[in-house]
C-alpha cells in the first residue's frame, strides 16, 4: 500500500477565517437590531449598499491585481468592513456617500497595500474618516433617537432611506428629522459656556442610560462584543485596554471638575465606544501583535478618543484615535516582543 | 506530588488514547524478517558489522557506532542476514541503508548476551559505555543515544535525571501501558540511570490523565526506590512531553536558549528508556525490542504491540487485525508531530512509538485546507509553548529575511505544530519552519566555510608576506654587511 507523505501536523482545529468574520457578523446583530429600532430603517439600507459596493470593490480589486477573486471573497473580510462603516455613518446619509467610503475603504484602506492581512490602517475606519473630513455636515447629523419624541414614525423614515432627501428643497425637511448627535450637542454646548449638568438636564442628550439613543446601542454592541470573547474570537486585551484608556481620565477628569468632565458611564455609552472597543479595534490585521502590545494599543485608542472629545474638533474622534493608533503598531510591535523561552528578559 | 504547567501556553488536544491503552500490550510473534535502518531515525547511520549470508544470533552485533548521534543495532533473532542494501526507512530523505535479517526459527542466543552482574559496581562512564554498546537510545520518539545524553549531564554535572512518562501527544500509549504492566522495571532502570548521568535524584513525571499509570509507578518506587526518587503528577497540556517544557514545568527553570537541559542541571529520559535498561541489567539483552502503540480509525483493533525492532510496519498493523476502512496516511508517531511514511514495508525503529493509520475521520479539515493569507489574529503565540510570534517568524520565512528569522527565535521553535493546529488561515507555519530552519543551518554552514577560507587565505598571504620580508631582510643584512668598510665580501664599487 502507499500512503500520502504530507507533512505534520495531521490535525487542525479547523476553525478558518470566514467562520471567525461571520462569528463579527453575527456579533452585530443586537447593535444591529437596536440601531433599527431607535433610528429606522437607514441601517439596513446603508449596509445592502455597503455590501453590494464592497464586493463589487473587492472583485475589481482582484482582478486588476491579477488574483483569483473567489477565495478571497468567501473569506467574508470585505462585509466585515462594510458592517463596520455602515454602523458608524449615519442612517440617513446618501446612499452615494455610504458606497463612495466602502469603495474608497476596500481600495484605499486594503487592497492599495496589498489586500487581506496587509493593511495598516482598519479599512473600514479610512473609509470613515474621508467622509468625515469630506462631508462633515453630512456626517455628524444623526436622526431624532425613537424612544424621546414620536414626531416622526417608521414609515416616514422608511420614505426618508429609501428616496433620499438630498436636495435644496429637502434640507428643511431633513432638519426636521435629524440633528446633532449627544456628544455633538454637549461640546457645542460646553463651548457656549454652559454646565455639563445644564446640558444633561435638558432632556434631548442624556437617555436612560449614557447618550440618548447611542447608550442602548452601545448596550446591544456590548453584548455581541461579550459573545465574540466568549466564543474566543476576541481576546480581553484590547476592548479592556480602550474602555480603559477612556474611562480612566474621564473618571479622574469627571471627579476634578463634574461640571465639565461627562463621567465614565456618558463616556462608555455613547458615540462609538462599545463598537469601537469590540469590533473596529480588535481588527487584528491592524493591532498590535502581542497580548502587551494590544493592551498598550488599545489603552492609546481610548486615551487619544478621550483627548478628542474632550478638546478636539470632532464629537467622537473613536475614528482618529483607531488611525492613529494603526500607525503606532510597527512601534509597538517593536518594543513589546514576549520573552522567548530559554532567553533572558 | 502534582505541578502546574509551566511553560507559556499549550492546548488541551483531543487525546484519541482510549482506543489501543484499554487491551494489555500484544507480544508479537517474530516476524519473518526485520528491516534494521542504520539511522534509526537520528540522522546518523551506524556501521554495519555482518556481511550478506552471515548467521546470525539473537542478540549478535549488526552494526555499530562511534558516532554520538548513532545508535548500534542488533539481531532481535537467529537467522541470516539476507540484504544490506539502501530502502525506504522512516528516516529524513526517505531513505537509508538497512540491514534484513530472515529469521531461521531458532533460539540460539549470542554469546556476549549475558546478565550483568552488578550495575552498581560498575562507574557511570563503563555504565554508559556498555548502554551504548547495547544500542539503548531514546524510545520517546527521538532515538537520540542515551550514553550521549548521559555524558551530557556527567560533563556538566546535571544533578537530576527527569524520566519523562508525560506522553502528551495524542494517541500516542505505549508508555502508559508500559508503566502499567513494567512500573517496576521503569524504577529499576531509573536507577541505573540514575547513576550512570552521576545525579544525585530521579524525578518521574507522568500527566494526570494517566491515573493507572501513576498508581502503577507510585507502587514501584515505593518497593524499590529510595528518597531520591519521586514521582511528580503533571497537567496533560499538550506539549507537556516536549523535553524543555516538561523541565520548566517539573524544575521551574528554563534550559537556556542555544543549549541542552544538561545546562539547566537536568537531563530527560523517558520510562520506556529506563524499562529498556533494566531489561538488559536483567537479561543483558541490548535493545532488541520495543512497545509501540498501533492505532487510528483505518486499523481494526489498536492496541499496543512489542515487537522486535525492524519489524516490518505491516506486521504490526496485521498484530492489530489488519486495515479497515480507507487509510490514507501511514504516520510514524502522532498527529501532531509524526512522519507520514510513504510505505508499511519500512522496519520498525527504536523512534518510532506509535503507528497511527489515519482515515479522513482522523485527519479532518487537514485534508481541506486552504491557506488564505495571515490576519494577524495571534492564536499561534497565543499557544506557542515556546513564547515565540508565529505570524512575525512566518513573515520572515516568506521574506527570506535571516537575521529576523534568529533574532525572532526559529531555532526555539520545537516542531510542536500548535500553531498550524489553530491557524485559521490554515497556513502550513511548523512545515515552513521546517524548511526555514534547514535553510539557517546550510547558511550558516556556507558562511563558516566562507570565513575559514577568509582565514585560510589570510593566514596564508601574512605567511608569504613574513617569507618576503624575511627574505628582504635576509638581503638587506647581507648587502650591508657587504658595505661595511673592511669587509671584503663584495668587493667596493668605490
Amino acid at each position: 500500500m502507499r500512503f500520502d507523505t504530507s507533512p505534520a501536523p495531521h490535525v487542525i482545529a479547523g476553525y478558518t477565517v470566514p467562520r471567525v468574520m461571520f462569528q463579527v457578523l453575527f456579533a452585530l446583530v443586537p447593535a444591529g437590531i437596536a440601531h433599527v429600532a431607535l433610528f429606522g430603517p437607514g441601517l439596513l439600507l446603508q449596509l445592502s449598499v455597503a455590501c453590494v459596493t464592497a464586493v463589487l470593490a473587492e472583485a475589481a480589486a482582484l482582478r486588476w491585481r491579477g488574483r483569483d477573486a473567489a477565495p478571497a471573497l468567501r473569506d467574508g473580510s470585505v462585509l466585515v468592513t462594510a458592517f463596520l462603516l455602515a454602523f458608524s455613518i449615519p442612517p440617513l446619509l446618501p446612499w452615494w456617500l455610504g458606497a463612495l467610503g466602502t469603495a474608497l475603504a476596500v481600495l484605499l484602506g486594503k487592497h492599495a497595500f496589498g489586500g487581506l492581512g496587509q493593511n495598516p490602517f482598519n479599512p473600514a475606519m479610512v473609509g470613515y474618516a474621508i467622509l468625515l473630513v469630506s462631508f462633515p455636515a453630512e456626517m455628524t447629523r444623526w436622526p431624532v433617537p425613537m424612544d424621546v419624541d414620536g414626531v416622526h414614525t417608521w414609515p416616514e423614515l422608511a420614505r426618508m432611506s429609501f428616496a433620499g432627501f438630498y436636495g435644496a428643497d429637502l434640507t428643511t425637511r431633513w432638519d426636521g428629522y435629524t440633528g446633532a448627535t449627544a456628544l455633538d450637542s454637549i461640546r457645542s454646548g460646553l463651548g457656549l459656556r454652559y454646565t455639563l449638568p445644564e446640558l444633561l438636564g435638558r432632556g434631548d442628550i442624556a437617555g436612560t442610560l449614557g447618550a440618548r439613543g447611542f447608550g442602548w446601542i452601545n448596550l446591544a454592541a456590548l453584548a455581541g462584543g461579550l459573545y465574540l470573547m466568549i466564543r474566543g474570537i476576541v481576546r480581553w486585551h484590547i476592548p479592556v485596554a480602550v474602555l480603559g484608556g477612556l474611562l480612566v481620565p474621564s473618571l479622574i477628569a469627571h471627579g476634578l471638575d463634574s461640571g465639565i468632565a461627562l463621567g465614565p458611564t456618558m463616556q462608555a455609552f455613547s458615540g462609538a465606544t462599545m463598537l469601537t472597543a469590540f469590533f473596529i479595534a480588535t481588527d487584528p490585521v491592524s493591532a498590535a501583535t502581542s497580548d502587551r502590545g494590544r493592551l498598550w494599543y488599545g489603552a492609546g485608542i481610548g486615551l487619544i478618543a478621550w483627548i478628542i472629545r474632550t478638546w478636539g474638533g470632532y464629537p467622537d474622534g473613536f475614528a482618529f484615535a483607531v488611525l492613529l493608533m494603526n500607525l503606532a503598531v510597527p512601534f509597538i510591535d517593536r518594543y513589546t516582543v514576549p520573552r522567548i523561552y530559554g532567553r533572558q528578559a | 506530588m502534582a505541578a502546574r504547567a509551566a511553560f507559556p501556553a499549550g492546548l488541551v488536544l483531543d487525546a484519541h488514547k482510549r482506543q489501543a491503552s484499554a487491551a494489555p500490550i500484544v507480544e508479537l510473534p517474530p516476524p519473518m524478517r526485520v528491516v534494521l535502518a542504520l539511522d534509526q531515525g537520528t540522522g546518523y547511520a551506524a556501521e554495519p558489522v555482518v556481511a550478506v549470508g552471515e548467521a546470525v544470533a539473537t542478540g549478535t552485533p549488526v552494526a555499530r557506532t562511534d558516532h554520538p548521534f548513532a545508535s548500534a543495532l542488533h539481531a532481535p533473532f537467529a537467522g541470516t542476514v539476507v540484504a544490506i542494501e539502501a530502502r525506504a526507512a522512516a528516516v529524513a530523505g526517505g531513505r537509508c541503508v538497512c540491514v534484513v535479517i530472515e529469521g531461521n526459527g531458532s533460539d540460539r542466543i549470542d554469546d556476549g548476551v549475558r546478565p550483568v552482574a552488578d550495575p552498581g559496581s560498575l562507574s557511570p562512564e563503563e555504565l554508559a559505555r556498555r548502554l551504548r554498546d547495547a544500542g539503548i537510545a531514546g524510545l520517546g520518539g527521538a532515538g537520540f543515544p542515551t550514553a550521549t545524553k548521559l555524558a551530557s549531564a556527567r560533563d556538566r554535572r546535571a544533578q537530576t535525571l527527569l524520566l519523562n512518562g508525560a506522553e502528551c501527544e495524542p494517541w500516542i500509549c505505549c508508555d502508559d501501558a508500559l508503566m502499567r504492566s513494567a512500573a517496576d522495571d521503569v524504577v529499576l532502570g531509573a536507577l541505573i540511570l540514575r547513576r550512570a548521568a552521576g545525579a544525585v535524584r530521579c524525578i518521574v513525571a507522568i500527566e494526570d490523565d494517566k491515573p493507572a499509570a501513576i498508581a502503577a509507578v507510585t507502587g514501584a518506587v515505593e518497593r524499590l526506590g529510595d528518597a531520591a526518587l519521586t514521582l511528580v503528577v503533571v497537567p496533560a497540556v499538550y506539549p507537556q512531553g516536549a523535553e524543555r517544557q516538561l523541565i520548566t514545568t517539573v524544575m521551574g527553570v528554563e534550559v537556556p536558549a542555544g543549549g541542552l537541559p544538561a545546562d539547566a542541571g537536568v537531563i530527560c529520559q523517558n520510562v520506556a528508556t529506563a524499562a529498556a535498561v533494566a531489561r538488559w541489567a536483567a537479561r543483558g539483552e541490548p535493545l532488541l525490542s520495543r512497545v509501540v502503540t498501533v492505532t487510528g480509525s483505518g486499523v481494526e483493533r489498536p492496541c499496543n504491540v512489542r515487537a522486535p525492532i525492524g519489524t516490518p510496519l505491516a506486521a504490526l498493523i496485521a498484530a492489530a487485525g489488519g486495515y479497515r476502512d480507507t487509510p490514507l496516511r501511514l504516520i510514524a508517531g502522532g498527529n501532531m508531530t509524526g512522519r507520514a511514511l510513504p510505505s508499511d514495508e519500512i522496519g520498525l525503529t527504536k523512534a518510532i512509538n506509535c503507528v497511527l493509520v489515519a482515515t479522513r475521520d482522523d485527519l479532518g479539515p487537514r485534508l481541506d485546507a486552504t491557506e488564505l493569507p495571515c490576519i494577524r489574529c495571534g492564536d499561534c503565540a497565543n499557544v506557542c509553548p515556546a513564547g515565540l510570534l508565529p505570524q512575525q517568524l512566518h513573515r520572515a520565512v516568506l521574506a527570506d529575511a535571516q537575521d529576523a528569522l534568529r533574532q525572532l527565535g526559529l531555532r526555539e521553535c520545537i516542531d510542536c505544530g500548535l500553531c498550524d493546529y489553530v491557524c485559521p488561515s490554515q497556513i502550513p507555519l511548523t512545515d515552513r519552519f521546517r524548511g526555514a530552519k534547514h535553510r539557517l543551518d546550510a547558511a550558516e554552514a556556507t558562511a563558516r566555510k566562507a570565513a575559514d577560507a577568509r582565514e585560510r587565505h589570510e593566514l596564508r598571504t601574512r605567511r608569504l608576506q613574513d617569507a618576503a620580508t624575511a627574505a628582504q631582510q635576509t638581503f638587506e643584512s647581507v648587502r650591508d654587511r657587504a658595505r661595511t668598510p673592511g669587509s671584503n665580501a663584495a668587493g667596493g664599487t668605490d
